[in-house]
């Protein structure tokens, strides 16, 4: 029997069926997102980089940095917050509220909890205990919110503050989500260190910025100039052992202020839709985040759809 | 033609016993320029790999030189790995195999070579690209375009005459291996040029590029890898421990599994891909491991359930320790699959441990164990040295060990201590040093290792040339006596 065209239509199904899962699907899918709004401030997000940032992806890409440095958030739930926004008219009420809330706490902190709002109620709660208690306290005329607050080791560690997902991406090519930290995730490291002269000193000499560092200086980046009549506003601004000798300074090429550009602008931490997050300004604005069913609501479809909210 | 005297050549019916130094000579050529190239870029490959290591223990270590920075030796390191040695490998024992269970030459032999020259070339332009900031930046496709397409005709190239080979096979029984050696010939072009495609010449928008990219690697390093190195376990184990492959349907049925649901594994669950991506992931790594048990009972029943059968056949040896690598390197990826989302395990070195216990601790080691079994039946004389393989055997064993477990437990220490967010993570990175320094020995040893593989290949193949020069020379003197003794 030639069984040459049966071992042709094995490989070709199986082959196309994962083709179908794992290419067409996901370019269907994801390769369609087009940018999405901010939740609740409405702003677009993502915005593309700036033409230098985008330049320095090109020199992140070059110089394989993506071997040592992730671009992926982990967080492993959400729990909720329920923060104070107004103690409303029946302050009795709310008292009383509280009091059942937390009987050991005594009555003056319970009235300092009323003053210098927004204050956080109850913390680490689930999405349905946290309903629950604005849906109480918000019957006593006081107005409580829900405070979305991912959890995860990566959070904690201050890389972030939500989960990285695939809409902080869909301008970026090539997309390096790296693969293994040596060093730290760097998803938003513009946001921790918005310096791009800090970049420039840390990639010349990192163990300058971080002792103990296992990056590798990047000097071929740098170049060392005689000092022409005045220093170059441009020149790197060296810690005294680092420095080159008199009459001579660094300058970084073209090459280090682009990936000094591109690592500015990784920040990929606006609350979005599929990466719901309260931040500091929500509650200030009570207008827009206020009424507890328009929190919720914000807040119910987004939680449902994080992987492993808790 | 002396036989070679470790073991016997491959049995071939009596009718058909004139064909042998016919389909020896159809190979000789392309095979020869696929395996001894393989063994030069593995030996390259471990060059950086060594490069790459050492910089983890002094960062300044070459480091003033763009082109021996370590984001551009490592991608080199793994793409001379892959394409210069794994894949170049696999092809030419693919057609070697193809030519043997068909008892049918193999066609167009300078053609073949021709394929195998283009691929050499590509990987080269590929590989000095990455070193000159060329890389595409997509893991294990990192050769730029313009060496993708020589890479990818060249495989045509050879690759196609393996399936005119099987159509014009005078041997017509088909067994377990040309399953896999004919699907896997089929799977490498259209992952290939479905990555290179949708990533560098028409890319995709987003992180639907990393999922592409990590659908071709798992359907690169899990499905290809598996595909041609179990071909040549099903092949060569019973020859080599004189016993029947215990269960051809056995076989098949792995094979099934493993081009079922191997292909879907591999992307990580921390991903930031709508979840039913890494869960279907999870559930493909899961249902691979049936084709992993079938293949583990498949080779114990083979190989007589114990390691008695490898004594003093370092071959076999190979062999058995890329089925084990094999096992160990499944249940460790269906492992992590399966655990939370919170595990960021992948991160941590555990990660690439896992993936070199894979590419190497088996595809390597079970090729390796092919091209020791293969040469001295391409050129019909025995090895030069042949106490070398053995030293290789258990060198290389050692230097797998050395590599991979040191950098599994770092990892799972690191992993266990990044957890707590109030240890700083610098400090955390510098206590897997100690693990990093052994796995540096063992990258040492391997090194070793590839050495004493590419002396004897080339030992043999120069010894061959030798040998055929010299009867050549013998025969052209014996001429021109004769003639002179005519003229006299």
């Amino acid at each position: 029997m030639n069984l040459g065209p049966l071992i042709f239509l094995a490989a070709f199904f199986s082959l196309a069926c994962s083709w179908f899962g794992f290419v067409l699907t996901p370019q269907l899918q994801i390769g369609r997102l087009e940018q999405t709004n901010t939740v609740p401030a409405g702003a677009l997000y993502p915005v593309m980089r700036p033409g230098l940032a985008r330049q320095g992806l090109g020199v992140y890409r070059a110089n394989g940095c993506a071997y040592c440095h992730s671009q992926q958030i982990v967080q492993t739930g959400t729990v909720c917050d329920v923060i104070l926004t107004d103690p409303g008219t029946n302050q009795a009420a709310l008292l009383v509220a509280l009091r059942q809330l937390r009987p050991l706490l005594s009555e003056t902190e319970d009235k300092e909890m009323m003053t210098g709002l927004p204050k956080t109620v109850r913390q680490g709660l689930s999405k349905e205990e946290a309903s629950d208690l604005v849906k109480t306290l918000n019957s006593t005329s006081a107005k409580a919110a829900i405070w979305i607050v991912p959890i995860g080791s990566d959070i904690s560690r201050g890389w972030g503050i939500r989960r990285t997902v695939a809409e902080d991406f869909i301008f970026d090519y090539p997309v390096m989500l790296g693969s293994h930290r040596v060093g730290p995730d760097l998803a938003n490291v513009g946001v921790r260190l918005s310096d791009a002269n800090w970049h420039l000193r840390h990639l010349y000499a990192p163990r300058s910025e971080a002792k103990d560092s296992a990056m590798p200086p990047y000097r071929f980046l740098f170049e060392k100039r005689r000092i022409e009549k005045t220093r170059s506003p441009e020149a790197v601004v060296l810690p005294p052992e680092l420095a080159p000798e008199p009459g001579y300074e660094i300058l970084p090429k073209p090459e280090a202020t682009a990936l000094a550009a591109y690592l500015v602008s990784l920040r990929a931490n606006e609350p979005i839709f599929s990466a719901p997050v309260s931040v500091a300004a929500a509650p200030l604005a009570p207008d827009t985040n206020a009424p507890a069913g328009g929190a919720a609501s914000s807040t119910n479809a987004p939680l449902t759809n994080a992987p492993a909210a808790k | 033609m002396t036989a070679p005297s470790a073991q016997s050549l491959p049995s071939v019916p009596a009718s058909q016993a004139s064909t042998v130094s016919e389909i020896d000579f159809s190979c000789r050529l392309p095979l020869l320029v696929f395996f001894i190239s393989a063994a030069k870029w593995l030996v390259i490959a471990w060059v950086f790999e060594l490069i790459a290591s050492i910089k983890f223990h002094s960062p300044n270590f070459l480091a003033d030189y763009a082109w021996l920075t370590y984001g551009r030796v490592h991608p080199a390191c793994t793409n001379s790995l892959i394409y210069g040695f794994a894949v170049q490998a696999g092809l030419g024992v693919a057609l070697w195999l193809l030519a043997q269970l068909g008892a049918t030459p193999l066609p167009q032999r300078w053609l073949v070579t021709f394929g195998a020259i283009l691929w050499n070339l590509g990987v080269t332009l590929g590989v000095v690209g990455i070193l000159l900031g060329d890389s595409t930046g997509f893991t294990h496709l990192e050769m730029p375009g313009y060496a993708a397409t020589l890479v990818f005709i060249g495989y045509l190239l050879a690759a196609l005459w393996g399936v005119v080979n099987f159509r014009q096979r005078r041997e017509r029984k088909v067994v377990a291996t040309h399953w896999f050696l004919l699907t896997a010939l089929f799977w490498f072009p259209w992952i290939y040029s479905t990555a290179n495609l949708l990533l560098l010449t028409f890319p995709v928008r987003g992180v639907a590029q990393a999922v592409i990219a990590w659908w071709y690697s798992q359907n690169l390093l899990v499905v290809w890898f598996s595909l041609v190195a179990l071909a040549i376990v099903f092949y060569l184990l019973p020859k080599l421990t004189q016993r029947e492959l215990h269960s051809h349907y056995l076989a098949l049925f792995a094979y099934w599994m493993l081009i079922l649901f191997a292909g879907w594994g591999g992307i990580p669950n921390s991903a930031p891909v709508p979840v039913w991506i890494p869960t279907l992931s999870t559930i493909g790594s899961v249902l691979f491991l049936l084709s992993v048990i079938a293949v583990a009972l498949n080779v114990c029943e083979t190989a007589g359930c114990s390691l008695k059968a490898a004594r003093g056949k370092p071959l076999a040896a190979f062999l058995l320790f890329g089925v084990a690598a094999f096992v160990f390197a499944a249940l460790l990826r269906a492992g992590i699959a399966l655990l939370d989302t919170d595990q960021t395990l992948q991160l941590t070195w555990f990660g690439p441990a896992l993936s070199q216990l894979n590419c190497y601790g088996f595809f390597v080691m079970v090729m390796f164990g092919a091209l020791y079994f293969i040469m001295p039946r391409l050129v019909g004389i025995d090895f030069p040295w042949p106490k070398l393989v053995r030293a290789h055997f258990w060198i290389a064993t050692i230097g797998v060990v050395l590599l991979v477990v040191p950098l599994l437990l770092g990892g799972l220490m690191e992993e266990f201590k990044l957890q707590n967010a109030s240890q700083p993570f610098l400090l955390v990175t510098r206590s897997t040093l100690p693990f990093l320094r052994v796995s540096t020995i063992g990258d040492l040893l391997l090194l070793i290792g590839h050495l004493f593989f590419l002396t004897n290949l080339v030992g043999l193949t120069l010894g061959f040339y030798r040998a055929r020069a010299a009867a050549a020379y013998a025969q052209l003197t014996a001429d021109l006596f004769k003639t002179a003794g005519a003229k006299a």
